[in-house]
């Protein structure tokens, strides 16, 4: 505080010394003008205040019973048959491996939620997420074998790999708890061959090794056959004696392949390892034991590991609550509200400085903080025009120059249509919009709070824009336009009036966020009340220091080709 | 208490001044009421201050105008005087003597340096290494430093030189006074046969016995016949119990007395005992005596002492309980008597043993010191005794005679000891960590003047550690004495009911519970009281072990994450608030998961407890924060699934690093909780000490398997010879090392032989084996658990120990 002061009071030295100073030094005072602070013009006593909260609250109540039963995990009788072995449940060791009483930002925990005709499989059977070792965030990827045994579907791959691009995106070192039979054989053709298949895992451990992003595995359990390259592939790793076991062929193929008969301790246990082949590097006594061990790797990471940046102003709450998003966006998307109460309620202290107000006023631009970070937010009030979308662009290149990152609140039916909006250059005023999302160099982060329809999907940095997490409420909607508009241009097209019902009902649970996140086509459903602390989280990530100096180039990051480009190869094992 | 203590000297210094020395002189002259009502207005601003000094001695000093008190030939105090002491005793007297104006100086040995008592003092000297005999019993150190600093006076507090006839002695030919009685006097009591025959000659009843000289053991049947049966036989020159013993009936005297003189020879050097008639419901009544050297003696009144354990007080009161007055007239006649037949001066307790079934007395001995317990004197005469024995010592009269002795209220002082109640009371050893005593009322006895018609409840806390202070090694065990008074003895029991609650002791067992247990008792509230109190009802004053109540588990739990919290948080809302959410949003699981934390926690009774935690944010709506759902399943040895209790939203703070507040099933609950770290413990194992309410209770928190199994490990690494390792059981002093390294020994032949809390601990050979290491030296003081000697253990032992 004191620091700054002096500084501020002679503004050249600032300058020239802000850039020098780490941002962790530096504590500015808020210097907004009153006036930017948003009022609030709801009011909760009103029925259709109170008739969108119910809804919200349904859909919220829906949503936190499926998590409930997702974070069951395979079921009571998988679990008694771990404990009984005197294993610790995949859950119990995320906790003591996490910093007690530290947050934890799970990852798609509903994904391949009713994908697999005929199978239960809780979160893919993979629990991934940010928390904090030994005061350090870092990605954890936690194989849930009492989920098929832990073993890999498709979209426990692809839920694998977003855990590792998260990682490879913000500097995060990576914790692998391992206990997983490999690749889910009768799925082999979508998960084995193709270029985001099971190989990538392994890819991006090197990659991510040589970038300077610590690797580790503990083996919890079995780790078999392609399963055997995590804990290989690691930059250290951790096996519990008479319990992890890591070969690339199990007993019975090895008896089927050489003839030999040999049992699995002898054949890829922890006293084998760590003493004979060098596979492992710690051999623990127990489930607990090789995560403090863990812990104790991730506390000696030094610069490897990076650090957290403290935000440059004081966090403020916000000062509406959050409770009343239920009631302002309800479930219905026809229902129009105005995105600055959601805005209101999500950033420090409500406080929002608006940028082009008045102009192409069916989007919403203006800086915020969220805890304490800076952001600048794009946020959807409406239709596309051709000024919203110029808009946009130039606050996009705004917040480019002051390396300030965004956040997009989504609810977006699309771009204008018809001629009007043609013959004024809807398609390239559109594109001006796409183009500066997809090119921007600042983090972006969004969240759709509503719908998210068509090229806006685009231009508000859908998963295809590649932001660093995309969240969706529950009562989010995301399809190439919405479902009315949809059964209307298939009548057009189609002359079976049967099938037009079908299809509306077809493309209506295509489109909703539960279906979307059991695809990964996101990071998460978030609750609509947690949508400013996930938000500072993600922030926080992003403004996250770098472990690496290497990291800096911007190539590193991208990762279109790799080529070496001179970083080596990582850490390999002896 | 220091700063009570501040102002009450400084309070004292503000009179001396504040007095003009007219007013001195108006006393003297002064033999009447009506001329000192008179002269009221003119000293009127100064009885304010004095109301607020507790000086007794001065308050009565305007009360007594009347009595031909010789003012003028009252001799100076002295300037100086030396504390030949330590602990409470020592601090005791420093308080008076700076009240009084009197410089002070302290002796102490090297493990006491950081003692309170040096603290206090003007002046400190060490005298030596911690063992009594080389410090604070060795007379010709003493001696020095009253030269080297110029004391005029040693106050021997009691135990060590406080009934050493010898160090009177050598005190006087060095003319230094001693503050106590003459050197015949203490040799007169000190022997329990001859201070008896002097006894039956001055009138004062003494149980009948057989004191003779004629020890066969023949002869001594036949006068334990003539005494009749019970009877019991006693070293001569004994104490503490030892060299005593009670005999039922004549087939089991010679045997029992053959053990009597056996013991008494190796505990006294001596083994001359004596035979009395053994009274099977004995009371302990002991009368305060005072006396100065132109042969005024008063009694202070009795206290009563019954209730003992191990032959040793742990709690007194004044007056006893159910004497008539005329018992008390004559009891304090008597111990006047028995005083004045050995010209005794200063302060004494006549110690009598009281018949209950026949309201008999008997004299028992005299002690010739300023006893413990004597503040429970102080408080319902509202004196300072030490001030008398300074006036006494500095050759003035008694300030009160026997008619002006006032007898307010009752009053009680409970010692609070480190020791084990549960163990046959065997005293501990170990550091203070946490030492919290009830607030006092008042430094020293509140004048009982002021207390003439009304007593208001005052604590007083005679305290000679702090924390951080080690206990019980080298001396007495005995941690404080906690002093009540009240309007009577119902008062003033539950003034000492409620300050015992609140006495907090962390390090080191003590007998709290057990005095608490005592207070509480129908028959001690009853003042059913007999020196066999204790023994007799042992199984209601030490009930088994209960199991903590599911809420304190669950404090001790609320704590663990508190503090665990408390250090992730930025301390200061101000300058740590710029924090990323990351350290900010605490417990906070987004996407499923909830943040649950078990503890293990293993309680004294031997039961285990499983606490699981789940942590959520409460809504901002009602004040945001966390909250916590706390499930406690316990299970006892007995039943494999216990209780399991749940609380549910509890919220919780800690008020201060040891303090939680925590509202759990709808009440606001406050603890103090004491975290207690093992020296050679597994990581993450943890003695948590709770105090809440009534409640004081240990639990210990659980290891990890994997941390204990690492520990016993290491603990074989850090050996010198795995199971030949030999560590020292408590903080100790080497006595003896009676092996060298590469010398063979045998199992069970002894190694070391260590002295802690004034016992001799032998240390044997566990193994058969050859010594690799001796790792300390005799005179060393060593840590708990510190290895003294490694043992290799024989090669073909080992193969089939295996």
């Amino acid at each position: 505080m004191y620091y700054s002061q002096v500084l501020l009071r002679q503004p050249g030295l600032w300058t020239c010394l802000s850039k020098r100073l780490p941002p962790l030094t530096v504590h500015r005072t808020r210097s907004y003008h009153a006036a930017s602070i948003l009022p609030s013009l709801v009011s909760p006593s009103s029925p259709d205040f109170q008739a969108r909260a119910k809804a919200m609250d349904q859909v919220v109540a829906d949503l936190d019973e499926k998590l409930a039963a997702a974070r069951e995990g395979g079921g009571t009788k998988a679990a008694e048959r771990m404990r009984s072995k005197g294993k610790k449940l995949p859950r119990e060791r995320l906790a003591l491996l996490l910093d007690p009483h530290s947050p934890f930002l799970e990852l798609s925990p509903l994904a391949a939620h009713e994908v697999y005709p005929g199978e239960f499989l809780p979160g893919a059977g993979i629990i991934t997420g940010i928390g904090r070792i030994s005061g350090r965030e870092c990605v954890v990827v936690v194989n849930d074998a009492t989920v098929k045994g832990g073993s890999y579907y498709p979209l426990t791959v692809k839920k694998h790999l977003r855990a590792q691009e998260i990682a490879r995106e913000h500097g995060l070192p990576c914790v692998y708890v391992v206990e997983s039979g490999g690749a889910a054989l009768p799925h082999q053709a979508n998960v084995f061959p193709d270029k985001e298949h099971f190989g990538r895992i392994f890819y991006n451990m090197a990659q991510m090794s040589a970038l300077g992003i610590p690797q580790i595995a503990i083996v919890h359990g079995i780790s078999v056959a392609g399963g055997a390259y995590v804990p290989a592939m690691a930059d250290e790793n951790i096996i519990v004696r008479e319990q992890g076991r890591i070969f690339l062929a199990g007993p019975p193929l090895v008896k089927a392949a050489t003839g030999e008969d040999v049992d699995e301790e002898t054949l890829g246990g922890g006293l084998m390892h760590s003493s004979e082949s060098g596979v492992t590097d710690h051999l623990a006594r127990d489930d607990e034991h090789a995560i403090a061990i863990a812990r104790g790797i991730v506390s000696d990471l030094g610069y490897a590991g990076g650090r957290e940046v403290a935000p440059s102003v004081v966090p403020e709450d916000p000062l509406y609550s959050a409770a009343e998003l239920h009631g302002i966006v309800g479930t219905d998307l026809r229902q129009q509200f105005d995105i600055r109460e959601v805005i209101a309620r999500v950033v420090d202290g409500s406080r929002f400085r608006e940028f082009k107000k008045e102009y192409g006023q069916t989007i919403v631009t203006g800086f915020a903080h969220v805890h304490g970070f800076p952001v600048g937010i794009i946020a959807n009030n409406g239709i596309l025009f051709s000024p919203s979308a110029l808009k946009a662009t130039h606050f996009i290149q705004l917040c480019s120059q002051r390396q300030i990152p965004l956040l997009f609140l989504v609810n977006v039916t699309g771009y204008m249509v018809g001629s009007k909006a043609e013959k004024g250059g809807i398609a390239k005023d559109g594109a001006k919009m796409v183009r500066a999302v997809a090119c921007v160099d600042v983090p972006k982060l969004t969240v759709i709070v509503g719908g998210s329809f068509g090229a806006g999907n685009y231009g508000m940095a859908g998963r295809a824009y590649s932001p660093r997490f995309l969240w969706m409420w529950p009562n989010a909607k995301v399809s190439v336009m919405g479902s009315g508009q949809l059964s209307q241009v298939m009548q057009s097209v189609s002359r079976d009036p049967s099938q037009h019902a079908s299809l509306k009902a077809e493309i209506e649970a295509q489109s909703s966020s539960l279906f979307a996140t059991a695809r990964l086509w996101d990071d998460g459903i978030i609750k609509p009340t947690e949508t400013r602390d996930v938000v500072g989280l993600g922030l926080a990530l992003a403004a996250r220091q770098r472990g690496c100096t290497r990291l800096s180039h911007p190539s590193g990051l991208s990762g279109v080709t790799w080529d070496g480009e001179g970083r080596g190869f990582g850490v390999y094992r002896m | 208490m220091i700063s009570s203590r501040t102002s009450a000297t400084a309070g004292a210094r503000v009179i001396s001044r504040a007095i003009p020395r007219s007013n001195v002189v108006r006393f003297s002259t002064t033999s009447s009421h009506r001329v000192f009502n008179a002269c009221q207005p003119a000293a009127g601003s100064s009885r304010k201050l004095l109301k607020n000094l507790e000086s007794p001695l001065r308050v009565r000093g305007f009360a007594t105008t009347s009595e031909p008190l010789d003012f003028p030939a009252r001799k100076p105090h002295f300037d100086k005087i030396l504390i030949a002491n330590r602990g409470e005793i020592a601090c005791r007297v420093i308080r008076t003597a700076k009240r009084l104006g009197i410089r002070t100086v302290a002796v102490y040995s090297e493990v006491d340096a950081d003692s309170l008592h040096v603290k206090m003092a003007d002046e400190a000297f060490c005298i030596g290494p911690a063992q009594s005999s080389e410090s604070y019993l060795r007379i010709d150190k003493i001696i020095e430093v009253c030269h080297r600093s110029g004391a005029q006076a040693v106050h021997p507090g009691y135990g060590f030189l406080s009934e050493n006839a010898n160090f009177a002695e050598q005190l006087d030919k060095e003319g230094i006074t001693f503050i106590g009685p003459p050197a015949s006097a203490i040799t007169s009591m000190g022997s329990k046969s001859e201070s008896k025959t002097i006894m039956t000659n001055a009138g004062v009843p003494c149980i009948p016995g057989y004191h003779g000289t004629n020890q066969d053991p023949e002869h001594l049947l036949s006068e334990a016949q003539k005494i009749g049966f019970p009877v019991l036989i006693k070293a001569v020159h004994g104490g503490g119990g030892k060299g005593m013993r009670t005999v039922h009936s004549p087939s089991s005297f010679l045997d029992a007395l053959e053990s009597a003189q056996r013991e008494a020879l190796k505990g006294f050097g001596n083994a001359t005992v004596l035979v009395e008639k053994f009274i099977e419901r004995p009371r302990h009544v002991e009368v305060q005596v005072f006396a100065d050297s132109a042969g005024n003696t008063v009694s202070l009144w009795e206290r009563d002492c019954s209730v003992q354990r191990r032959n040793q007080k742990i709690i007194e009161e004044a007056p006893a309980p159910g004497l008539s007055s005329e018992l008390r007239t004559d009891l304090g006649a008597k111990a006047a008597a028995a005083a004045k037949a050995v010209n005794y001066v200063g302060a004494g307790t006549v110690e009598f043993i009281f018949d209950i079934d026949t309201d008999m007395f008997f004299f028992m001995e005299m002690n010739t010191r300023l006893q413990v317990e004597h503040p429970v004197t102080e408080m319902i005469t509202g004196l300072d005794l030490v001030e008398w024995q300074l006036e006494v010592a500095a050759g003035n009269s008694l300030p009160l005679s026997q008619s002006e002795i006032p007898m307010v209220g009752h009053a009680f002082e409970a010692r609070i000891y480190a020791e084990n109640p549960r163990n046959d009371f065997l005293p501990d050893s170990g550091r203070l960590l946490h030492l919290a005593a009830p607030t006092p009322t008042h430094v020293f006895a509140p004048p009982a003047a002021a207390a003439s018609r009304y007593v208001a409840p005052a604590i007083r806390v005679e305290q000679g550690f702090g924390a951080g202070a080690q206990i019980g090694v080298f001396y007495d065990p005995m941690i404080a004495k906690l002093v009540v008074h009240g309007a009577d003895r119902t008062e003033a029991l539950r003034t000492l009911r409620a300050a015992l609650e609140e006495y907090q002791v962390v390090g080191v067992t003590t007998n709290i519970p057990f005095l608490r247990a005592l207070a509480s008792h129908p028959a001690f509230i009853a003042a059913r009281v007999e020196t066999g109190f204790i023994p007799k009802y042992r199984d209601q004053l030490l009930p088994p072990l209960t199991e903590p109540p599911p809420e304190l588990l669950a404090q001790a739990a609320l704590f663990l994450i508190l503090r665990d919290l408390q250090q992730q948080l930025p301390s200061t809302p101000g300058a740590g608030a710029t924090t990323t959410p990351w350290t900010r949003l605490a417990a906070r699981r987004f996407g499923g998961d909830v943040h649950t934390r078990t503890f293990s926690l293993e309680t004294e009774a031997g039961s285990t407890a499983s606490l699981t935690i789940l942590t959520h944010p409460r809504p901002a709506a009602n004040g945001g924060g966390l909250i916590y759902d706390i499930t406690v399943q316990q299970s006892t040895n007995t039943t494999s699934t216990g209780a399991t209790t749940e609380f549910r939203d509890v919220s919780a703070t800690l008020l201060s690093p040891t303090v939680l507040s925590a509202t759990l099933a709808g009440a606001l609950k406050r603890a103090t909780i004491v975290p207690q770290t093992q020296v050679h413990g597994a990581a993450g194992a943890e003695r948590l000490h709770i105090f809440s309410g009534a409640h004081a209770v240990t639990v210990l928190l659980r290891p990890p398997a994997w941390a204990a199994a690492e520990e016993a490990l290491s603990a074989d690494a850090r050996s010198v010879a795995g199971r030949g390792a030999l560590r020292a059981p408590m903080p100790s002093l080497v006595v003896e090392v009676r092996v060298a390294v590469g010398e063979r020994v045998e199992k069970g032949q002894v190694v070391v032989v260590l002295e802690s809390m004034k016992t001799e601990t032998v240390l044997r050979a566990p193994v058969d084996g050859i010594v690799k290491a001796v790792g300390c030296a005799k005179g060393e003081m060593v840590e708990e658990g510190k290895e003294l000697v490694g043992i290799e253990e024989n090669e073909e032992n080992q193969g089939s120990g295996n």
